[in-house]
């Protein structure tokens, strides 16, 4: 079955959406993020979706939520690379997706989320236990 | 055959210098067409009207028979109302073909009122149709001027400005409609990626005003913006706006707003880390400069 890679870097999670979604898709991807934040213990999430062109309702709930469930599980995500279409497109269905932080780039994101204390490592079995 | 393209087609010459003579009279306007020029349209108009007349059907000017004359009419019309004719001048080009028309039509049948009527009722007819023609046409010219102008402003009035590495400016002219708002907000999200800027000043010093829906549009544009990676700050808000927005109840908690541009430029070179420092007096005399390149400040 056709599914989305998840790659770890460290205790970051990275995420290129290069397909266009479907729900089924959505939904492995929401499996997929959760398990292997629990099993990894991930401190952060950056969705790449700067190659999705299409995007409707559903995609943008799935990726409210994905934030949504890893804040949760104590991981903070960051959506990077949206297209112009798709953001008019998300506003016009009214979708703010308020609980997502958003960056122009892969690069900026990162920025972002060394910053918010999602610092890179190479060991899993290393401590966190910064604040 | 009708009696009045036979009056038309045994008169011609005469009816031509008449109608000529009675235009240079009244309407000619030699400032925009030549007269040689007028001469050729009398000619060609005349023509088409004698043909259209021969048609069959002398007075509905929508059938195939006068489907010359019609388009010979629409094509001046949409000239002269470029050139700046004034729509009486180019609906009495037609009208002043009536009274050579007339003319010649009682010299044919000055003996028979009735037959005499007849033809002057129909010529009447005719001619204030094909005179509807070309105000019509005039006014469709008009019109797909005015739509055109329209466009042309829609694409003036929304330049993206980059006023520094990572940081743009939008200084939005104008009342912002639903249509512009798509335009400007397409631009902007256009350049925020091109120019890889997270920070965009969206400057509404010339929006004469603000109320609900201008605000809505402008909170959608922040928000698109947002989604893609990048902060907007509202500069330009008058005093007189800034009441108006509190009187609405309009809610800009979640946008960051400046009263002037500068403002709002000091802060996205805050926001991005850097500072304006100035230059040691000695350097520069007594005017203060902005320091060279502004350094990046390591946070």
């Amino acid at each position: 079955m056709e599914r989305i890679p998840v790659l770890r870097m460290g205790s970051l999670l990275l995420i290129t959406i290069q397909v266009d979604m479907h729900d089924k898709l959505a939904l492995q991807l929401q499996d997929d993020v959760t398990s292997r934040i629990a099993e990894w213990g991930s401190t952060g999430v950056l969705i790449d979706i700067s190659s999705l062109e299409i995007v409707d309702s559903f995609i943008g709930r799935m990726l409210a939520n994905i934030a949504a469930m890893s804040r949760v599980l104590g991981a903070e995500t960051i959506v990077v690379g949206m297209q112009p279409a798709v953001a008019i497109t998300l506003v016009e269905l009214g979708m703010s997706l308020p609980g997502v932080r958003t960056a122009l780039s892969v690069e900026a994101g990162m920025e972002l989320l060394y910053g918010a204390g999602a610092g890179f490592r190479t060991g899993s079995d290393d401590e966190r236990d910064e604040a | 055959m009708s009696d009045l393209a036979e009056i038309i087609a045994r008169n011609e010459g005469q009816i031509r210098s008449e109608w000529i003579r009675d235009m240079s009279q009244t309407v000619l306007r030699t400032d925009l067409i030549s007269k040689s020029e007028l001469e050729e349209q009398c000619n060609t108009l005349l023509k088409s009207v004698m043909a259209g007349a021969r048609s069959g059907a002398p007075t509905d000017v929508t059938t195939s028979g006068w489907s010359p004359a019609r388009e010979f009419l629409e094509g001046i019309s949409s000239s002269r109302a470029r050139q700046g004719f004034s729509p009486t001048e180019v609906a009495t080009f037609v009208l002043s073909l009536k009274r050579p028309l007339f003319a010649a039509a009682r010299r044919e049948m000055g003996t028979t009122p009735d037959k005499l009527f007849e033809v002057v009722w129909t010529a009447t007819e005719l001619l204030d149709r094909l005179a509807l023609l070309t105000t019509e046409a005039y006014i469709a010219t008009r019109e797909e001027l005015i739509v055109r102008q329209q466009q042309e402003l829609l694409e003036l009035s929304t330049p993206v400005v980059k006023l520094w590495e990572g940081i743009l400016a939008l200084p939005i002219i104008g009342t912002l409609d639903s249509a512009r708002t798509q335009v400007v907000m397409e631009n902007l999200l256009q350049s925020v990626v091109s120019t890889n800027s997270k920070y965009a000043i969206i400057d509404i010093t010339g929006v004469p005003t603000v109320d609900t829906l201008v605000a809505q549009h402008l909170l959608k544009t922040i928000t698109a913006a947002r989604l893609m990676g990048a902060e907007c700050i509202i500069s330009g808000v008058r005093p007189q706006i800034a009441q108006t927005i509190v009187h609405l109840g309009i809610n800009l908690e979640d946008v960051t707003t400046r009263a002037k541009m500068s403002d709002a430029f000091a802060l996205a070179l805050q926001m991005s880390g850097r500072t304006v420092v100035r230059q040691a007096a000695s350097a520069a005399g007594s005017k203060g400069v902005l320091a060279g390149p502004l350094a990046k400040q390591e946070a």
